[in-house]
């Protein structure tokens, strides 16, 4: 390690770890000689991948496949309003350069899948994970766990926090509980809290990617004791914090290769509970694209429009449509005609699917058409005034 | 009474209560009282073969009840059990 210098500039940035007696300059030869991997740059990639840079990890690499929005931007801290629409690995690097021009930044503009996982991460030491979703969580663990990389991890939801460090190697070459130990299977889609149920309070994911930060810098230097077979939860509303313990569980079945994980997770298939008639039930309903919807407005076509979202969300942006929160639609059926037709909307079209389904079983409505992309769709496409959220 | 702690996705179907009291003596007991008291989190705890879901952990204390002895832990008076659901974060839907 000794092999590893530092220039006079260097050796003054990181002054105040070199004078850490347990952490000293060996560590920081550490942190120079590390190449950490960072699987997304959202809310908790952002103030990780900052201290990161600031600290002096050598090579940092991003992924992600994704452009900075302006709905970012209340707590991707890392990117600015001149970042808006551009590549958001290209906007990530070009401020971590400027924030230490000492450090390599890789970056990967691409969705990671079960195709590419391995080949990238086999080039860096530790994992981070910043993901936003299910599948790529279980992917990136697998993917951690088949080469034998430490998985640092962190997940958030609207106040609440969770980090652990899984599949870490001890001094005894043992490795620690991995997030399959933790969480063998995926919630099915249904069971997932919906986009009306999300969001994340702006500040946390900068608490919680900066754990997860500060986990990375220990497993690389070897400093303190990393959080493998613990994992820290934090409740942001009522300012709780736990350590619970975890544990390798001897009944999962070792990981031996990367599978579909849009499939193990069910994403855009049946939940496992449902019926064997949920598939065909599934696709049987009507479906209209914004710019039928729009075609139909011009022309005058008789339709009536519902709006399936909660009311907060309608304060945010609406379409004109008629509001009846999917919760409340079973007490309002007198509201939804049954002589016209009649478009159901919600954000982007999974509660509208939803309330299609149940009004066409339990009712027998058959003049429904779910707006395919929902509000999101018809603010990109149609109207551009509407607020995206 | 042993606290129950409720986690944030689930609080909806306990009337926003963060916490429940139980008098149940072992955790499948305690668990399944919420399902008696608030029937909607029933198909968030537990599967069409009444098992508890593979991506909620429950917790006595800080101790994973399947490393104890399961749904027939023994739960004490003053103990804590927690539901841990697992979150993946984002906005989708």
């Amino acid at each position: 390690m000794s092999e590893i210098t530092f220039s006079k500039s260097e050796l003054e940035r990181y002054s105040r770890h070199l004078i850490i007696p347990e952490f000293n300059i060996e560590g920081q030869r550490k942190l120079k000689a590390a190449k950490v991997l960072v699987v997304g740059t959202g809310g908790l990639g952002a103030p990780m991948l900052m201290y990161l840079a600031a600290a002096g990890v050598g090579t940092i690499g991003l992924v992600d496949f994704d452009v900075v929005d302006e709905s970012n931007l209340q707590r991707q801290v890392l990117f600015s309003v001149n970042d808006i629409g551009k590549a958001k690995v290209e906007a990530a690097k070009e401020r971590l350069e400027g924030l230490n021009p000492h450090i390599k930044i890789q970056i990967h503009n691409l969705r990671l899948t079960s195709e590419n996982a391995l080949e990238i991460f086999k080039n860096y030491d530790l994992v981070a994970d910043g993901t936003d979703n299910f599948p790529t969580r279980y992917l990136v663990n697998d993917a951690c766990v088949l080469l034998g990389k430490t998985n640092v991890y962190a997940s958030i939801f609207r106040f609440d926090g969770q980090v652990s460090v899984f599949n870490y190697k001890d001094k005894n070459g043992i490795f620690g509980p991995n997030y399959r130990d933790l969480f063998p299977a995926p919630p099915p889609p249904g069971l997932v809290p919906s986009c009306a149920e999300g969001g994340v309070i702006g500040v946390l994911p900068g608490i919680i990617g900066s754990l997860q930060a500060n986990e990375v810098i220990k497993v690389i230097s070897g400093v303190g004791e990393p959080l493998a077979g613990r994992l820290f939860l934090f409740d942001a509303l009522n300012f709780e914090t736990r350590i619970l313990k975890i544990s390798k569980d001897p009944n999962q079945v070792p990981v031996s290769k990367l599978i579909d994980y849009e499939f193990f997770c069910g994403v855009g298939e049946p939940d496992s509970d449902q019926d064997e008639n949920a598939k065909s039930e599934k696709n049987s309903f009507k479906e209209i694209s914004v710019k039928e919807l729009n075609e139909w407005q011009i022309s005058g076509e008789k339709f009536q429009l519902i709006d399936v979202r909660e009311e907060f969300e309608y304060e945010i942006s609406n379409m004109g449509g008629e509001l009846i929160p999917l919760d409340e639609i079973e007490n309002n059926i007198e509201k939804i005609a049954k002589d016209v037709k009649v478009v159901v909307h919600c954000r982007s079209g999974q509660r509208s699917e939803e309330a299609i389904k149940v009004l066409e079983k339990k009712f027998d409505f058959r003049n429904l058409y779910n707006l395919r992309g929902g509000l999101l769709a018809y603010a990109t496409e149609i109207d551009q005034s509407i607020a995206k959220y | 009474m042993a606290k129950i702690i409720i986690p944030t996705p689930l609080r909806k179907f306990t009337g926003n209560n963060a916490f429940l009291e139980t008098n149940g003596k072992t955790i499948g007991k305690a668990i399944y009282g919420i399902t008696e008291t608030f029937p909607e989190i029933k198909q968030h705890l537990y599967d069409k073969d009444g098992k508890l879901r593979s991506f909620v952990r429950v917790f006595l204390g800080d101790t994973d009840v399947r490393t104890l002895s399961g749904e027939l832990t023994e739960v004490g008076p003053t103990d804590t059990i927690s539901i841990i659901p697992a979150i993946a974060g984002g906005i989708k839907g």
